[in-house]
């Protein structure tokens, strides 16, 4: 037992490690990945902080969605992450990699860790960003190290959710479909954008059991409002739902192969 | 004669009756073969004949619905943990990452393997060495040429000291100077370490040059194992090529049902990206 774990702990790293190391050979993809949000912070959020529709309490629009443009781009990263599973499947990577004396779990936490390591890059292009558009935001070192820790388990929830669709679609086309089915209802049944006061009530159950509005929620704690009273229970909801996410794509990931 | 749980290490792969049904299809029907340890074994057979099933559960990916397999004494069904450390398996698909350089696919390999961490410098560098591939170790792997590519996929292999590899199609898609290197070394590594080399081809040349046996498969039955020689006299036709003798015990008829669309697709897109 303890032989896994600490045999998961490490093929987990060494996955991830050969992620990043793809990455810094060509790091393109995290300048095009920084497009959109600089768009709905520059754009959208300047918009609409000018027509002061929403109501946001004691901070201002762009302080209100900072965390909420985090969470969404490092939501898409992960929702999409699930597609190098079936690349890896079409090419041989996967059966390969199979047949080592890897945990099935360490490939699928590999994954998360690599999609929470993009996720985090966002995070930092977002809050340079921020900083250019003088967005107050409260970064101190407790609050950075708790947006490490949500965006960590919530890339991690979406990756495995990603995973799992992976599992079932097996095919790029059905998966880029369903990939952009379910990423705008996460995103607008969410806190993300407009609190989860004003949206009609039926919207507000949908909200409510949304992994991505506890992210939404536990960000704004830490780096808007810096009050933490609801971030235990964000960071209970999201760290268990990862764990269950985490079993299940485990179980349904190598039938990949067949 | 040394055993180990019963079984004669002389024979490095055994399968006794193995059968593989997904619903009512039959895709293994009672298979029974061995290998012998530092065989060149061939496995053949037209497109959906239960080659990769076969290959599947002998590298631990596909459970069997009947039958065992014993590989370096060890049980597919009790122990494949054991297994997988004593195979290397080199896949149809091209399944190295263009994105990382060869040194970093090899490292990639070798730590999952457990290959132990001083060494794993030292025989990456061995083998890049022995595969004639050390001047690209630094090289992204996207920029390589067919015969590289599988030659690093052989090298990643190797990694852990294997007693057996399977290779399926390991030059299906390569040119003939391309698929004589890969040949080469292949033989070497037999010569050098009794490497075991299970592998499945298209090309009845290359069977025939290279291999010390051959399995033919129809219809997801062994329809004959021996060496080339005894193949070709079972024809019962003069000068019978390897050619006659696959038609010969395959039927040679063309059917419908035997192939896949996506298989065709992804082996022509992999001839596409190889050539």
């Amino acid at each position: 037992m303890l032989n896994y774990i600490l045999q998961t702990i490490t093929k987990s790293y060494i996955m991830a490690k050969m992620e990043i190391v793809k990455l810094l050979h060509d790091p393109t993809e995290l300048i095009t990945r920084a497009v959109q949000p600089i768009l709905w912070l520059g754009i959208f959020g300047e918009a609409l902080s000018k027509v002061r529709a929403i109501p946001t309490g004691d901070y201002t629009y762009l302080q209100f969605i900072t965390p909420g443009i985090l969470t969404q781009s490092v939501v898409f990263v992960a929702i999409f992450y699930g597609l190098s599973v079936i690349w890896e499947r079409d090419t041989g990577i996967l059966q390969k990699i199979l047949v080592t004396p890897t945990p099935r779990l360490a490939l699928v936490w590999g994954k998360m860790i690599s999609a929470s390591v993009r996720g985090l890059a966002q995070a930092v292009i977002i809050f340079l960003f921020a900083i250019i558009l003088r967005i107050n935001l409260n970064l101190t070192f407790i609050s950075v190290a708790g947006v490490v820790l949500i965006v960590l388990l919530g890339a991690s929830f979406f990756t495995g959710l990603s995973m799992i669709i992976a599992s079932i679609v097996k095919t790029r086309e059905r998966f880029m479909g369903i990939g952009q089915v379910i990423t705008l209802p996460l995103f607008f049944a969410s806190n993300a954008i407009y609190p989860i006061s004003i949206m009609p009530e039926w919207l507000q159950i949908v909200a409510k059991v949304n992994p991505l509005s506890y992210m939404v929620d536990g960000l704004r704690a830490l780096i808007v409002s810096g009050n933490y009273s609801s971030l235990p229970l964000d960071i209970f909801v999201l760290f268990f739902a990862t764990f269950f996410i985490s079993l299940l794509s485990t179980y349904m990931y190598p039938k990949v192969v067949i | 004669m040394l055993t180990k749980n019963g079984v004669k290490l002389n024979s490095i792969i055994k399968v006794e009756n193995l059968t593989k049904k997904f619903g009512d299809f039959v895709a293994l029907d009672s298979v029974s073969f061995d290998v012998k340890k530092g065989e060149i074994f061939a496995f053949l057979g037209p497109n959906g004949a239960g080659k990769s099933t076969m290959i599947k559960i002998l590298i631990t990916l596909l459970s069997s619905t009947d039958g065992s397999g014993i590989i370096n004494g060890f049980s597919l069904i009790e122990n494949p943990a054991q297994v997988r450390k004593s195979i290397g398996y080199v896949p149809q698909m091209i399944s190295v990452d263009g994105a990382l350089t060869a040194y970093e696919n090899m490292m990639l390999m070798a730590s999952l393997y457990d290959v132990p961490r001083k060494e794993r410098q030292k025989r990456i560098r061995e083998i890049l060495v022995f595969l004639k591939l050390e001047k690209f170790e630094k090289t992204l792997v996207k920029n390589f040429s067919g015969g590289m590519i599988r030659k690093l996929e052989i090298g990643q292999a190797m990694l852990h000291h294997p007693p057996v590899l399977f290779l399926d199609e390991p030059t299906t898609g390569l040119d003939p100077i391309g698929r004589q290197d890969v040949w080469e070394h292949l033989l070497e590594l037999r010569d050098k370490f009794n490497t075991t080399i299970f592998f499945t081809t298209h090309y009845m040349e290359e069977a025939e040059d290279v291999s010390d046996r051959i399995a033919i498969m129809n219809q997801g039955k062994l329809a004959v194992i021996g060496t080339v020689s005894e193949l070709k006299k079972k024809t019962k036709k003069a000068n019978a090529t390897l050619d006659d003798a696959f038609i010969f015990f395959t039927g040679g008829e063309l059917s419908e049902d035997r192939s896949n669309f996506r298989d065709i697709k992804r082996g022509r897109a992999m001839e596409r990206k190889l050539g």
